[in-house]
């Protein structure tokens, strides 16, 4: 059964993952996006999202990896399932929730969690250093890989995908803040955006429908099958 | 998500503030009064209005933040108010809530949570949490956290300490 909302080309537009207030300073040239409504508030049963036809680029990037501290890029990743999602490690509990519930897919997936790539970027590397990213995502699973950036290289990824966040350094006033998007993207093995998922922080969270649909795009099961034959012809 | 956690089911004890007046006049009267009604109550203290289930904190890094977790239960019938929360176990301890628009998430600080009178109030994942810095804790333990209210009432709760999966990854043999 096709666990996707499949929506028309217009529809999906009005439906843009992060409204005005999520988009970083100085992102211009994206007049589609700016005339985009914000999200709605998070409603109980927010569904996943086909991005197929959304004309997203291809997943890419350079980046840090936590695990190994060599630079990788998109390239490196290729061949898996992408599940791309952006926090920061002094975030006490969206980040965790989120990552949980990330845990609790993989698990549910068994041996073809061995298809997909959890990658938890921070926007927030003047504080998480590569040895706490990869201490902190490994608490959750040993499949999630942290991903560090400078400023230029993160800007350049979270604008790709409409990421919005922002860091504000503490002050008298006001302690130091972190915002974040809630959404996390998934790439197919070719790189491909092809769903994005509003928000996984949630303690009620459609685990079992997540799994089935990266199951699908994995190639399991009835409906994946019908998918690789799709993509064969 | 149903979070179990029997350690944690306790009706707190209360702080009352202040000590009793004894006056001087009719001490054997007053002595006798005192010794009925403690007789009566068998305890020198009142018990709290407010009783506290399923209290966990989420500990992952001793660098990072540890986020807790609870529902408070007001038996009384006026609204107490939670002001604030303190533990040998954190630096600080500061409320906070999850706040989404747009679909951006951050953290915002809470001054005080009213919990109405026959009422509870629940600090859960993904909104209400107590946000414990510098954690000195470990899973598998508890710890206690003295609750702090607006009308001078302190009560105390341990709180079981979780790993990165919550108690979910207890049950489900996950990274902990």
């Amino acid at each position: 059964m096709n666990r996707l909302r499949e929506t028309s080309g217009k529809e999906e537009r009005l439906q843009g993952p992060v409204g005005r207030r999520g988009l970083i300073a100085g992102a211009v040239g994206l007049p589609l996006l700016l005339s985009v409504p914000a999200l709605p508030a998070r409603a109980a049963g927010s569904s996943t999202m086909d991005v197929t036809g959304w004309r997203l680029p291809s997943l890419s990037f350079t980046m840090t990896d936590a695990d190994t501290g060599r630079v990788v890029t998109a390239r490196d990743f290729r061949g898996k399932l992408v599940l791309l999602y952006f926090g920061y490690t002094n975030c006490p509990d969206v980040c965790p929730l989120t990552l949980h519930n990330i845990a609790l897919i993989l698990h549910r997936l068994g041996k073809e969690a061995a298809g997909v790539q959890p990658l938890f970027v921070t926007v927030d590397p003047h504080r998480d250093t590569l040895a706490v990213l990869r201490r902190y995502t490994h608490l959750f699973s040993p499949e999630i890989v942290g991903l560090r950036g400078t400023a230029d290289q993160l800007a350049a990824l979270a604008r790709s995908y409409h990421i919005g966040y922002s860091v504000s350094p503490a002050t008298a006033s006001h302690p130091y803040e972190v915002t974040h998007s809630s959404a996390i993207y998934v790439f197919d093995a070719r790189g491909r955006a092809r769903l994005l998922i509003p928000s996984l922080a949630s303690t009620t969270p459609d685990i079992a429908g997540t799994t089935a649909d990266l199951e699908r795009l994995l190639g399991v099961g009835h409906d994946g099958a019908l998918a690789r034959l799709g993509r064969l012809l | 998500m149903t979070l179990r956690n029997p350690k944690s089911s306790v009706v707190p004890r209360r702080h009352a503030p202040g000590r009793p007046n004894c006056g001087g006049a009719g001490m054997p009267a007053a002595i006798a009064l005192l010794g009925v009604s403690l007789l009566a109550s068998g305890a020198a203290r009142a018990a709290s209005p407010v009783s506290v289930t399923g209290a966990w904190f989420r500990y992952l890094l001793s660098s990072i933040p540890a986020a807790g977790y609870m529902t408070l239960q007001n038996s009384s019938a006026e609204a107490i108010v939670l002001t604030g929360a303190s533990s040998p176990a954190c630096g600080m301890l500061m409320l906070h809530r999850t706040e989404t628009a747009g679909g951006v998430d951050r953290m915002v600080p809470v001054k005080q949570v009213t919990v109405p009178g026959h009422g509870s109030f629940r600090f859960a994942p993904g909104g209400y949490h107590i946000m414990c810095m510098r954690p000195a804790m470990q899973v598998g333990e508890t710890v206690p956290v003295t609750l702090k209210f607006s009308d001078g009432d302190q009560v105390h709760v341990p709180f079981a300490v979780q790993g990165a999966n919550g108690p979910a990854g207890t049950k489900m043999k996950m990274p902990m």
